[in-house]
């Protein structure tokens, strides 16, 4: 098993026709996931290496049944993008969008979880989902991926590949892969995927890539003392970053002192979660939990 | 993105909100000409830099003649200011607020934020106002207080009143005080703020509320639905070089060390920074050349890089994703013959297209030190640093 996409999973990709959307599009398909629809306005007809293109999001659904949707839509109108598919009935929508204004994203948080609290929105900001050997539903190299039984979640994309990598060269495969994203207002936190993974019968243990900015990981370290009975390795980027730097996301960023990644590792150690400060023994760490040798 | 206290309150003013009056001065003769224009004494000379802490730090000062303005203006401009909030390079000031004295009675302090664990904007008000609040809120927590508004329904004349309530204000003033936090938050959303703050918010000698220290910080990503306000932007408030990486799309932010990284993702541009530190070095940046980096900005990256004169060693740290290595390879290649890179470059990359990458690399003669892990790419140029 897996959580949130897999084989049968269908995907709609909205701003499939731009240069990021046709692309992904293409590789998430070449890597056997079930990309069945695509969405420009005004481009109904047209088709992206076979995949049929249509006008609305509601029209792609009834057309093909799709029940994912993969946004690359500009910054500009990707928050309306998520609302379209929200209200067309897509249950999982995974925005890879950066840029989305913070205040375009309070409104649509809020929509999704007083009207849709069963949708799940993964990102904005963030490199998607993959099942290995299922489903690719985002921009990750697939290669570097292997079917297994660790849950990886991650605020960031490049270091979701690394600890993925990791795991493959070792011989330690995933259950499933999810790129939260780094900004502000993330449509999902640590503690939603935890809890998938935790409920999730083929997942043995949890990588969690977290960074500085906000307290989703002290929430998370919350949820892991109260729900998660799996091993959890954990590992926070930005040790050695500034106050008041915004360290690329928007949602990396030390403010008014708190959000430090010496906090976070603090919360996490308590709550029972093994903590690495080098990032290149993440694979090294979770083979040793999985043997039951820490 | 910060703007400057006179730029705030010109927003401040465009919405009608109780600003006293006052003129930016870029030299000793407009800082006098404001003086005069403004017509009264005491007059306040506020240096303008993209930190708090000023009074203490001695930019903030008072004037009672136009021979103190021209001295206190001569000593400012272009002096580094050094606040608890600008490290210990300080920031240059360029430029001065000239603005009419307040005799002032009690302070206040109101600010407008994301609560991120929350997802909803939060106001918070206290009546430990010019104190940092970040103090407060350490040492007396519970002398602020707050409002989390839901978006759908915004900040309403109620709930701002309540605050204002709570504030303990004299009561002729609850409706003013209101309808300022009501304004406060119309800017922070229609202007796309990440941060509104009054401190303080001053209640004067003769009964009125005003704002004496005003401060915006506006969300990046929603800059391009206001020109307006990016015509603000101040580029001596940030390192020539951050100034340089922005032309190129590139997130460099220039820190202390001898070592510097140049990192696809912001995650692991992190990551190798706290790598580096593990190994025993010192990063002398941040720099994220992002996913779609194409081998003119790598070149961009090198050159920005390379005049940094602290750098003794280069570690490059690429997964190729949607950043293909072939690509990266192209990058340093072209890079390697435009600028004279004079210290070691360490090279790990790894993902998309690694093979190819890492044969053009070969091919092309140059002298790079290669890392298969980062750890090991970290240690090596942590060793090259030192020999350097």
């Amino acid at each position: 098993m897996s959580v949130l996409v897999n084989k049968n999973t269908k995907v709609v990709v909205q701003g499939i026709t731009g240069r990021e959307g046709s692309f992904h599009a293409t590789q998430c398909k070449a890597y056997g996931t079930q990309v069945v629809a695509g969405v420009t306005p005004g481009k109904k007809g047209e088709n992206v290496e076979g995949i049929p293109v249509f006008d609305t999001v509601n029209e792609a659904v009834k057309e093909t049944g799709a029940n994912c949707s993969l946004i690359f839509v500009p910054p500009p109108f990707a928050a309306d993008a998520i609302l379209e598919a929200v209200d067309a009935g897509i249950k999982t929508v995974i925005c890879i969008t950066e840029g989305i204004p913070v205040n375009d994203m309070l409104p649509v948080k809020q929509y999704i979880k007083k009207y849709y609290p069963e949708t799940v929105l993964i990102g904005p900001n963030c490199p998607g989902v993959i099942t290995p050997e299922e489903a690719k539903i985002g921009i990750m190299p697939g290669h570097i991926f292997k079917k297994g039984n660790v849950g990886i979640v991650s605020r960031s994309g490049t270091l979701t590949y690394e600890a993925a990598y990791q795991l493959t060269t070792r011989g330690v495969g995933q259950s499933t892969a999810v790129g939260i994203g780094g900004d502000p207002i993330p449509g999902t936190v640590f503690a939603d995927v935890l809890k998938w993974f935790q409920d999730d019968p083929e997942t043995e243990a949890i990588v969690m890539i977290g960074e500085i900015g906000g307290t989703a990981e002290e929430e998370a370290a919350e949820f892991i003392k109260s729900y998660v009975k799996k091993p959890v390795v954990a590992y926070i980027a930005g040790v050695t970053a500034p106050p008041g730097k915004r360290m690329g996301h928007a949602g990396a960023i030390i403010a008014g002192g708190k959000g430090t990644a010496a906090e976070k590792y603090k919360a996490l150690e308590s709550a029972g979660a093994t903590t690495v400060k080098n990032p290149s023994i993440i694979g090294e760490t979770v083979e040793k939990v999985l043997k039951g040798n820490i | 993105m910060k703007v400057h206290e006179h730029q705030a309150k010109e927003v401040f003013r465009k919405y009608g909100l109780p600003v006293p009056r006052g003129y930016p001065a870029f030299d000793v003769k407009e800082a006098v000409e404001a003086a005069e224009e403004l017509g009264t004494w005491p007059v306040v000379v506020k240096a303008q830099i993209h930190a708090g802490g000023r009074g203490k730090a001695g930019g903030v000062k008072l004037a009672r003649s136009i021979e103190e303005v021209q001295n206190i203006a001569a000593e400012l401009l272009g002096k580094k200011l050094v606040t608890f909030q600008t490290g210990l390079e300080g920031l240059p000031v360029s430029r001065l607020y000239i603005e009419e004295g307040t005799a002032i009675d009690k302070e206040y302090y109101v600010a407008i934020t994301l609560d991120r664990s929350k997802s909803k904007p939060i106001i918070m008000v206290s009546a430990a106002g010019g104190m940092e609040i970040e103090e407060v809120a350490a040492t007396n927590p519970e002398a602020i207080i707050t409002h989390t508004i839901e978006p759908f329904v915004g900040l309403r004349s109620y709930h701002a009143r309540e605050l204002a309530l709570k504030l303990g204000l004299p009561k002729n003033l609850l409706n003013k005080a209101a309808s300022l936090f009501i304004t406060l938050y119309k800017i922070y959303i229609e202007l796309d703020a990440s941060m509104v703050e009054i401190n303080p918010l001053v209640l004067t000698k003769d009964g009125n509320l005003v704002i004496l220290d005003a401060k915006i910080d506006f969300d990046d990503n929603g800059l391009f639905k206001h020109p307006e306000i990016m015509e603000m932007d101040d580029p001596t408030q940030i390192s020539s070089l951050e100034v340089e990486a922005k032309k190129y799309n590139l997130n460099y932010i220039k820190l202390d060390g001898n070592i510097a990284c140049m990192v696809n993702g912001a995650g692991l541009a992190m990551s190798t920074m706290d790598t580096i530190k593990l190994a025993g070095g010192e990063p002398a940046n941040f720099l994220d050349v992002g996913g779609s980096a194409n081998a003119t900005q790598i070149a961009n990256a090198f050159k920005i890089i390379l005049s940094d004169p602290n750098v003794k060693a280069i570690f490059i740290n690429i997964f190729g994703g949607i950043l293909r290595c072939d690509r990266l390879a192209e990058g340093i290649i072209t890079a390697a013959k435009e600028v004279s890179i004079n210290v070691p470059v360490i090279v790990r990359m790894e993902g998309t297209n690694v093979e190819l990458g890492k044969k053009m690399l070969q091919e092309s003669g140059l002298p790079l030190i290669t890392a298969d892990t980062m750890w090991e790419g970290a240690l090596k140029a942590v060793e090259a640093a030192n020999k350097q």
